[in-house]
């Protein structure tokens, strides 16, 4: 039974709490249900899906950090197609909340293609917010080199806006010298949201071969490490626009999901944890009521924002 | 998939930078030979994949070797200590396909899923011969474990100190199998391709990021797609392997 001191609403939808595991820790969800109740969750945002079939990067394409992780997985992902045809039917069995669908490409028709796909299939329904990845670190156009120019921003997220009426949720890269104009790009698009931080730019060498470990030598870097530059760019974020933010980077714990609150995120973003302990995201909800109880908290929704 | 705690009852060393540590704890979650588990280490943000030498309902028996500081920080690990273990990753090899005289052959830290599956197949009545390969024979182990189970053991070392004389691959040619299971370095494994007379299966590694499917890290192309070595593999079938994409 949901705790109700923890719903949320993003974007006109109510959540039954605010944790969301973040595109490209959790699959398509139903890889997870083996190991709980999805339903558990606010929702998840599923992996980065583009117009075709993606491979990705070459391998190796993960490296450890002290704390956390650098990947170059290169969105892979089986198509739009697929997407709509198996991943969202085995999800059907085994989540009925909606699902944030994550949208990525290479310039903007893919963006616009891909988000048509799935809002017109079979599928739409089960299909809450399009996060629309202008952030991608991991891909040679498109994907970050949108979300680092506000005017590419303002212009993806236009053209996504006009061709659904579903919310539209911009996820941001930290790889800029200053966040708050693109985050206002992407208000003035249209976007219903914002999602930050996506990965930072990071790498490691490995000192027996002295090269560096990804084969693609650079890659994003997220976990623990990243969540005070997080909190800090929601915190910024939340000063320069007025729709709802997902706060994401680093989240480990219901202590960090109150704190990126208490910055102004609306909803809280669980990414790389994920990879090391699969149950975090539903130990974090049973762990927040006590958590809100202990720093005399009674509804997450009143504190949002709350250190402003 | 199941995630566990366990507790250590063995932490030796049992030939040059090679552990084996005994955990009890459920192994329910093991579903097949040549799976592997992730296990999580203080201090460290990923867990480690070990592959599983053996296991029966109330204990796991794994063999490790340090090549890093996660798998040293193991080795100092005490017995009593408890550990939180993510088991039954992965495929796992099909022991459907042996034959009557299967060939395993394990290279290096490769060789402890060797074991298991060696066991298994002389449960249902199969005739395995195993290859051991090291480089020398400080690194020697778990020849007297796999003749105990009734396998034909050869031993291979790359500076002849013990047993033969060369690679695996020099002792293969001679032999006569049925089907064949392998697990060792790429180099090896590629090797074998090129010399190998029967369909069998290979056990891969590769940097992992989760060790269960949702990080897509570990992935690689297989004439069946893409695939995540830590889920649909780490075991592919001869057949359906690209080497050039490995």
């Amino acid at each position: 039974m949901a705790d109700s001191r923890l719903k949320t609403t993003l974007c006109g939808i109510e959540l039954d709490n605010p944790v969301i595991p973040t595109s490209g820790t959790f699959g398509y969800g139903w890889e997870f249900a083996e190991l709980y109740d999805i339903n558990e969750l606010g929702t998840f945002s599923f992996k980065g899906t583009t117009i075709e079939e993606r491979f990705g990067n070459p391998t190796p394409r993960i490296a450890e950090t002290t704390s956390g992780i650098v990947n170059s997985i290169g969105l892979q992902n089986p198509g739009v197609d697929k997407v709509i045809s198996e991943e969202l039917p085995k999800l059907k069995k085994c989540f009925h909340k909606k699902v944030m669908a994550n949208v990525s490409g290479f310039c903007l028709d893919d963006y616009v293609r891909a988000i048509e796909k799935l809002d017109k299939s079979e599928m739409s329904d089960m299909i809450g917010w399009f996060e629309v990845n202008i952030s991608c670190p991991n891909i040679s156009c498109g994907g970050m080199s949108i979300g680092t120019d506000p005017k590419a921003s303002y212009e993806t997220i236009k053209a996504v806006r006009e061709i659904t009426k579903k919310p539209i949720i911009a996820k941001l890269t930290p790889n800029v010298t200053d966040i708050v104009p693109i985050a206002k790009a992407c208000e003035e698009g249209g976007a219903d949201g914002i999602s930050l931080i996506n990965c930072l730019f990071g790498m490691r060498i490995d000192l027996r071969t002295k090269k560096p470990i990804i084969a693609n030598k650079v890659g994003g870097y997220s976990g623990p490490a990243t969540y005070p530059i997080a909190l800090r760019l929601v915190y910024q974020c939340y000063d320069a626009v007025k729709i709802p933010i997902v706060g994401m980077g680093g989240v480990s714990s219901a202590d960090n999901v109150i704190e990126m609150m208490l910055a102004g995120a609306t909803a809280v973003g669980v990414g790389a944890m994920n990879l090391v302990d699969p149950m975090i995201c539903k130990k974090i909800i049973e762990d927040l009521p006590a958590t809100m109880d202990k720093y005399g908290i009674d509804n997450l929704s009143d504190i949002i924002g709350g250190a402003h | 998939m199941t995630d566990n705690i366990y507790k250590i009852l063995e932490n030796e060393k049992i030939a040059s930078k090679t552990y084996r540590m005994v955990l009890g704890g459920d192994t329910g979650g093991i579903k097949n030979c040549g799976q592997f588990v992730n296990i999580r280490l203080e201090g460290f943000y990923l867990r480690r994949p070990i592959s599983v030498c053996d296991y029966d309902e109330k204990t796991l028996t794994l063999i490790y070797k340090t090549v890093g500081n996660g798998t040293e920080f193991m080795s100092t690990l005490p017995v009593g200590s408890e550990l939180d273990i993510l088991v039954g990753l992965g495929n796992g090899f099909d022991v459907s396909k042996s034959g009557e005289t299967p060939l395993l052959v394990g290279g290096g830290v490769g060789l402890p899923p060797m074991y298991n599956l060696c066991k298994k197949l002389v449960e249902a009545g199969k005739r395995p011969t195993v290859i051991l390969g090291f480089k020398t024979q400080d690194e020697v182990f778990y020849e007297e474990e796999f003749s105990a189970l009734g396998a034909n053991v050869i031993v291979v070392t790359e500076d002849g100190s013990k047993g033969e004389k060369g690679m695996v691959t020099d002792v293969i040619p001679s032999l006569s199998y049925s089907y064949f299971y392998a697990c060792g370095p790429m180099a090896m494994l590629k090797a074998m391709a090129k010399i190998m007379k029967s369909e069998g299966e290979y056990s891969f590694e590769q940097r992992m990021g989760c060790g269960f499917g949702a990080c897509m890290g570990c992935s690689c192309k297989t004439k069946n797609g893409f695939k995540r070595i830590c889920r649909e593999g780490p075991v592919l079938s001869s057949e359906e392997i690209i080497w050039e994409e490995m």
